[in-house]
C-alpha cells in the first residue's frame, strides 16, 4: 500500500506569548515543532505499515526550508520519504493556496491508496487544507478519525468522531482522512532511524517541479487578505453572588431574565 | 558547543521521554518500592537507549558517543536513576564485549544486551581491591577447557537482576599489580555464582546493587574475554567510557537541580521579594549556572575526542568526570541551600537530587582517581 502523510511545522504554541503592547505573538525563540494532530495522522499511516509489509509512507510539506527538520523527525520515527514544498512562490498562502500546491505535490508522487492529515494545524487551527486536499484531488475525505477498524481490500473502515458519539464510515480508497489526536499514541523516534534520516535525500520541489502556475500558489493564489491580527481583550471579571441560597438563585433569575438569556 | 542538527534531534528524542514518561508519580513509586518499572525499561529499548552507540550489527543504534551522552543527559536532568539502567548496557556491560569480545560472543551477548533483553553486570571491584583495581583477587585457574572462579566482587551496579557479569579474575598469580588479569563472561545461573544481600544506598534508589560470590564456578574457555592477562586493560579502556557517562549524568542532574533552584527562587518571597531578587541568591544561581556550562562543555569535548578516537580522549574523560561530578554536587548543595527547610523535605526533587548525584564523585573512578589519571597523561610522557 501507498500512504502518503501531511505534515506541517508550526510553532509550538504552548511557548508563544503574546506581546502585550502590541497584541501580536512574539515568534523569536519560539521552538518549532511538528504539528500535533499531523503526528497522529503519521502514527495511523505507519501502524498500517506495522501491519501491512511492503506499505510505503511518504510524508508531504509545504514550508521553509528549516522545515526539513520536522520531516527528518518524521523519518526518524518510520517515515520512507519525505517531500518539502519550498520556493518564495509558496509563500503566504492561506488554505486554498495550500491545497493547491500539496496536490500538485501529490499529483506529482503519484499513486496513493491512503492520504492522511492532521485535524488541524495549532497556529491556523482552520481544519481546512485536509478537506480542500481530497475535493481537488477528487477522492471522498472523512475527517475527525478517532478509530480505524479495518484496511479492507478496496476500501477503509473508520469511526469519525462527533461531539456526542461516533458515526461508522466505510470510504472507498483513494481516500483522505483527517486524524486527531484519539486515534493514536505517536510513536517515539528512534535513534537508529534518527542516523538512518540524515542519510536519506529530503527531495525539495519548488512549483516548476510540481507544475503548478505561480498565479494560484502563495499570496498571489489566496483569496483570503489578513486585514488585521489582535488579541481578543480579556473576559471582564466574574460576578460573586453572596447571601443565602434562596437569596442567590432569586439574584440569578433576576440577571439572567435582565440579559434576556431566560 | 553548537550540535548538528542530528545530535539536536537526537536530545530532542530523550527530552520529550523523559518529559512524558518520567513523571513525578513513577519517579515517587521507584523511590518507595526501590523497584525499577520494566514497561519504562522496555519503552526506552524500543527507543534505542541501550544500544546508542553498539554497531547494528550487534544489535545497536550504531550512533556514536556524543549521541550517548545527550541522551544520558536529558534523561538525568529528570531522574539519574534512569541513567544508571541506560548507561550499564552501553557502557559497563556492552563496553568490555565491543572492546575485545569475539564474533561469537557478540552475537551471543552483546546483541541481547542492546537490545535490553538481557542485562549484563560489571564486576572489577572487591571490597579490597576499589581505587586500587588492580589489587585483584579473584582468581581463575585453568581446568582442561574450563577455568575455575574463586572470589568475591563489590558494590556490582544491577548484580540482583543480571543474566551475565563480566569477571575481572587473576589467571597469573606469579604476576604482579594489575599484570595476569584476564575477563569472564559468566553467566549468573552457573552453579557456584550466589549474591550478597542488596544494598541500601544513600541515593540512586531502584538500580539494585550487591556483592557477586564465585564458589568454583566453571567458566568454559569461549567466555574467556579478550586476550588471557589482558583484562585490566580492557577494564581500563571500558571505564574510559563510563567516565564520559558518568559526567554526562552530572551535567543532567546539575541542570534538573538549576531548573528547580531557578523556578523556586522566582516564587518564594521572604523580607516582601522574591529571594531570585537578593544578590546572595542571584550569585549563586550565577555561579552555578556558569560551572555547569563549564562542565558541560568539559563533557561535550570528552566525547567528540573519543568519537574521533584521539589519543587525548582518556585524559579528556578524567577531566570532565572529575570536573563534572564535583560541580554537579556542589550545584546540588546550593540548590538544597536556596530551597531552605523545603530543600530537605523529600516532596522537594533537590531533596533526591542532593542524595543520587553524592556517588557521583565516586563510582567508576573517584576525583581523585581521575586525578591520578590526568596527573599521568601530564607527567609520565
Amino acid at each position: 500500500m501507498k500512504i502518503i502523510v501531511c505534515a506541517k511545522q508550526v510553532p509550538d504554541t504552548n511557548e508563544v506569548k503574546i506581546d502585550p503592547v502590541k497584541g501580536t505573538l512574539i515568534r523569536e525563540g519560539v521552538p518549532s515543532i511538528l504539528n500535533p494532530d499531523d503526528a497522529n495522522a503519521l502514527e495511523a499511516a505507519l501502524q498500517i505499515k506495522d501491519n501491512n509489509p511492503g506499505t510505503t509512507v511518504t510524508v508531504i510539506s509545504m514550508g521553509p526550508p528549516q522545515a526539513s527538520y520536522m520531516l527528518r523527525e518524521c523519518l526518524a520515527m518510520g517515515a520512507d520519504e519525505a517531500v518539502l514544498l519550498s520556493s518564495r512562490a509558496f509563500g503566504g498562502a492561506d488554505t486554498c493556496a495550500t491545497s493547491t500546491a500539496l496536490a500538485a505535490g501529490i499529483r506529482k508522487i503519484g499513486d496513493f491508496d491512503i492520504i492522511f492529515a492532521g485535524r488541524q494545524a495549532i497556529d491556523g487551527d482552520t481544519a481546512q487544507v485536509g478537506p480542500q486536499l481530497a475535493q481537488r484531488l477528487g477522492i471522498p475525505s472523512v475527517t475527525y478519525v478517532q478509530k480505524i477498524r479495518e484496511i479492507k481490500e478496496n476500501s477503509v473502515v473508520v469511526e469519525r468522531a462527533l461531539e456526542d458519539g461516533y458515526e461508522v464510515i466505510e470510504v472507498q480508497r483513494p481516500c483522505l482522512l483527517t486524524a486527531i489526536k484519539e486515534l493514536n499514541e505517536p510513536r517515539y523516534m528512534t535513534i537508529f532511524q534518527i542516523e538512518e534520516a540524515y542519510k536519506k535525500e529530503i527531495k525539495i520541489w519548488d512549483e516548476n517541479d510540481v507544475n503548478v502556475s505561480p498565479d494560484v500558489i502563495g499570496l498571489k493564489g489566496s483569496p483570503t487578505q489578513v486585514f488585521r491580527s489582535f488579541t481578543p481583550p480579556p473576559k471582564g471579571k466574574g460576578e460573586m453572588l453572596t447571601g443565602t441560597v434562596n437569596e442567590m438563585v432569586n439574584a440569578l433569575i433576576a440577571k439572567l431574565t435582565e440579559k434576556h438569556v431566560l | 558547543m553548537i550540535f548538528s542538527e542530528k545530535h539536536e534531534l537526537i536530545r530532542k528524542l530523550a527530552r520529550d521521554f523523559a518529559e512524558k514518561e518520567l513523571t513525578k508519580d513513577i519517579l515517587d513509586r521507584i523511590e518507595e518500592t526501590n523497584e525499577y518499572p520494566k514497561e519504562l525499561l522496555d519503552k526506552m529499548a524500543k527507543a534505542g537507549f541501550f544500544g546508542i552507540k553498539t554497531p547494528v550489527k550487534y544489535g545497536g543504534q550504531g550512533s556514536d558517543m556524543l549521541s550517548y551522552v545527550l541522551v544520558i543527559e536529558e534523561l538525568a536532568r529528570v531522574s539519574a536513576v534512569t541513567t544508571v539502567w541506560v548507561s550499564a548496557p552501553n557502557s559497563l556491560g556492552g563496553g568490555p564485549l565491543l572492546l575485545a569480545g569475539t564474533e561469537e560472543q557478540l552475537q551471543k551477548y552483546l546483541v541481547p544486551v542492546a537490545k535490553g533483553e538481557k542485562i549484563m553486570a560489571f564486576g572489577l571491584t572487591e571490597p579490597n581491591a576499589g581505587s586500587d583495581a588492580g589489587a585483584t583477587s579473584t582468581t581463575a585457574v585453568r581446568d582442561g577447557d574450563y577455568w575455575i572462579l574463586n572470589g568475591r566482587k563489590t558494590f556490582i551496579t544491577h548484580a540482583p537482576v543480571a543474566d551475565y557479569c563480566i569477571i575481572y579474575a587473576k589467571t597469573d598469580k606469579t604476576q604482579k599489580g594489575s599484570r595476569g588479569i584476564s575477563a569472564f563472561i559468566v553467566d549468573m545461573k552457573l552453579p557456584g555464582v550466589s549474591l550478597g544481600k542488596p544494598e541500601k544506598k544513600m541515593g540512586l534508589i531502584g538500580a539494585p546493587t550487591s556483592d557477586i560470590i564465585l564458589e568454583d564456578v566453571r567458566v568454559h574457555q569461549s567466555d574467556m574475554l579478550g586476550e588471557e592477562g589482558k583484562g585490566f586493560t580492557n577494564a581500563m579502556k571500558t571505564l574510559d567510557i563510563g567516565r564520559i557517562g558518568v559526567a554526562a549524568m552530572s551535567i543532567g542532574v546539575a541542570q534538573g537541580a538549576l531548573d528547580e533552584t531557578i523556578r523556586y527562587a522566582k516564587e518564594r518571597k521572604q523580607f516582601g521579594r522574591r529571594i531570585a531578587d537578593f544578590q546572595e541568591i542571584s550569585f549563586m544561581i550565577a555561579d552555578m549556572a556558569t560551572k555547569l556550562q563549564a562542565a558541560k562543555e568539559l563533557v561535550y569535548r570528552a566525547a567528540q575526542l573519543k568519537d574521533m578516537n584521539s589519543p587525548d580522549a582518556t585524559q579528556a574523560a578524567s577531566m570532565a568526570k572529575y570536573y563534572a561530578t564535583e560541580v554537579c554536587n556542589e550545584i546540588a548543595a546550593k540548590a538544597v541551600q536556596i530551597h531552605g527547610g523545603y530543600g530537605y523535605i523529600k516532596e522537594y526533587k533537590v531533596e533526591r537530587i542532593y542524595r543520587d548525584c553524592r556517588v557521583f564523585t565516586i563510582f567508576e573512578g573517584t576525583s581523585q582517581v581521575q586525578k591520578m589519571v590526568i596527573a599521568n597523561t601530564l607527567l609520565k610522557k
